[in-house]
């Protein structure tokens, strides 16, 4: 069990400030966050502290089983970004 | 008070995000700033923000790009509210440069200026009859249904059947979604009044989105591709492309999803819905057809070829005429050169070393780039986020070696704004303008209602 990011996201990396668990990719730092279309949640690193729900401005995060049921795909979304090789 | 003692002052050009963040990393978080792996204090002493811009209206494409059906994006403002709100910032809206005040004017009342200008221009097709009446900038169509009051005139002509859009990135895509949406689901949005009115009189049944390359290649992102598929009363339809290039394993995650959605579209069957958007990819705009306005768009079609494991584009030869009195050129937004500020005509940025502008190979002492300006029109309303805390961090390194001896103080800056812009808007006039922009909003069972000055 994690929290998700949906579609809503702007990638204001607000949510990643405040993980104590550093699950959230990518970092502003990183070579994809240049061209990436959002953040996403690493549901294997995730502790559900759900620090970053009040940190999202556009509130773009939830928990799985509360996600919105048209974003309802987006687990799998999340987890399919750390799945690439790389 | 000594010299080192008084705040650093610095002004932003441009309220947008790009500014806004700067405005932002400038008057830091008491948190600190996001930087190799944690939160840190790069600000150590007081720092105050102008931030000017020349609508009387703050958050740029936030208020004016994003599109009206998508609130949750513009929630972003939130983080510029709350930047807005400490200590040390001001806003000076009405007030342009060039106009009102010039770059060098501002370099020698503050310590530093950030100028987070945007890009004010398009991308040109370079065909034949692109100027024509009928054909506009995407910029400008948003332009017009956002409310900015440079696009309130535009008046586009929405009483033919068919719209033709160049170039399939996401603001081609929002401009779809606004052509084809009931107009019912509009009124419930921030959209302007005006194109509210023109699009409840639209006689639109279909949108064609023309792409040169494959659907490998497609400039949207998936959220808004998905968004398609959901819209009631329109299908959506694939064409000019063969969704099979047996490259799946190469593609990322993010390529594969975008296949995947245009797949299902490609062989859902159509409900035979009022009105459709299609997809069109492999066609180059080879000339606006029409003397004295436009009646149509000549497309030359391509193939795409596989060269090892790329796809390349060429033409087959084949040119099809497609019939529109409306074509909207959205194949990207460009710079445009800022009055004195030097210039990459190629690039269309500022040219500049992390932030810092360079003018003939030298850094311009206290000058800095922020935004679409620095970077090129890329990236979504974060990237801006990271870009800006570049930019600060190079001003913050400078501090030491600013230009600071004509500085003027916040009040003398202050009075010199005021007595050139007579009708400039500060924050607190803002602040009156937005509560009741969504007071009106609220009564009308929408987020706001734009006045439209």
């Amino acid at each position: 069990m994690a929290y998700v990011v949906g579609p809503a996201c702007v990638a204001d990396y607000s949510c990643l400030e405040v993980c104590p668990a550093d699950c959230i990719r990518p970092r502003p730092d990183d070579p994809e966050f240049t061209t990436t279309e959002q953040l996403y949640i690493d549901p294997r690193s995730c502790v559900n502290c759900e620090a970053c729900v009040p940190a999202c401005p556009v509130d773009a995060i939830h928990h799985e089983l509360r996600l919105p049921p048209e974003h309802a795909e987006y687990a799998s979304i999340n987890v399919a970004w750390f799945e690439e090789s790389r | 008070m000594t010299e080192s003692e008084r705040p650093t002052r610095v002004a932003v050009v441009g309220a947008g995000p790009a500014g806004m963040y700067a405005a932002g990393h400038l008057l830091e978080a008491p948190g600190g700033t996001y930087l190799d792996g944690r939160l840190q204090q790069l600000v150590s002493h007081d720092v105050e923000v102008d931030v000017l811009d020349r609508l009387p209206t703050p958050w740029g494409l936030v208020r004016h790009g994003v599109a009206p059906d998508h609130p949750d994006k513009k929630l972003v403002q939130r983080v510029f509210e709350e930047t807005a709100g400490r200590r040390g910032y001001r806003f000076f809206g009405n007030v342009e440069l060039g106009r009102d005040v010039s770059a060098a004017e501002l370099s020698e009342w503050y310590d530093a200026v950030v100028f987070a200008t945007g890009a004010a221009g398009d991308t040109r097709l370079r065909i034949p009859g692109e100027d024509l009446p009928g054909s506009i900038s995407a910029r400008a169509f948003v332009a017009w249904y956002n409310g900015h009051p440079d696009a309130t005139d535009l008046d586009p002509d929405l009483s033919g059947e068919r719209v033709v859009l160049i170039g399939n990135g996401n603001v081609a895509l929002d401009i779809a979604r606004i052509l084809t949406l009931p107009v019912a689901e509009l009124a419930r949005t921030d959209i302007a009044d005006h194109a509210l009115s023109a699009l409840s009189r639209s006689r639109i049944r279909e949108v064609v989105i023309v792409a040169r390359r494959a659907h490998l290649h497609a400039s949207f992102n998936n959220p808004e591709l998905e968004e398609l598929g959901r819209l009631p009363g329109v299908d959506v339809v694939v064409e000019h492309d063969d969704l099979s290039y047996g490259l799946r394993d190469a593609l990322d995650a993010t390529v594969r999803r975008k296949v995947t959605t245009l797949q299902r579209y490609a062989t859902k069957p159509q409900h035979g819905h009022e009105r459709r958007i299609v997809l069109r990819f492999l066609s180059s705009p080879v000339r606006v057809l029409g003397d004295d306005r436009v009646t149509g768009i000549r497309l030359g079609t391509n193939r795409a070829v596989l060269d090892g494991d790329t796809v390349r584009t060429e033409p087959t030869g084949v040119e099809e005429d497609l019939a529109t009195g409306l074509l909207l050129r959205s194949i990207g937004y460009f710079g445009t050169p800022m009055p004195g500020l030097p210039f990459d005509d190629h690039r269309g940025v500022i040219p500049n070393a992390a932030g810092r502008i360079i003018e003939t190979g030298t850094p311009m002492p206290g000058r800095y780039v922020t935004g679409w300006a620095k970077r090129g029109p890329r990236g979504i309303i974060g990237t801006n986020k990271v870009c800006a805390r570049d930019t600060v961090r190079s001003l913050l390194d400078d501090l030491e070696r600013l230009p600071t001896a004509r500085t003027l103080t916040a009040a003398d800056v202050e009075s010199v704004i005021r007595s050139r812009c007579p009708s400039v808007v500060d924050q607190q006039s803002w602040l009156i303008r937005d509560a009741q922009e969504r007071r009106a909003g609220r009564a009308a069972g929408r987020p706001r209602v734009k006045i439209l000055t």
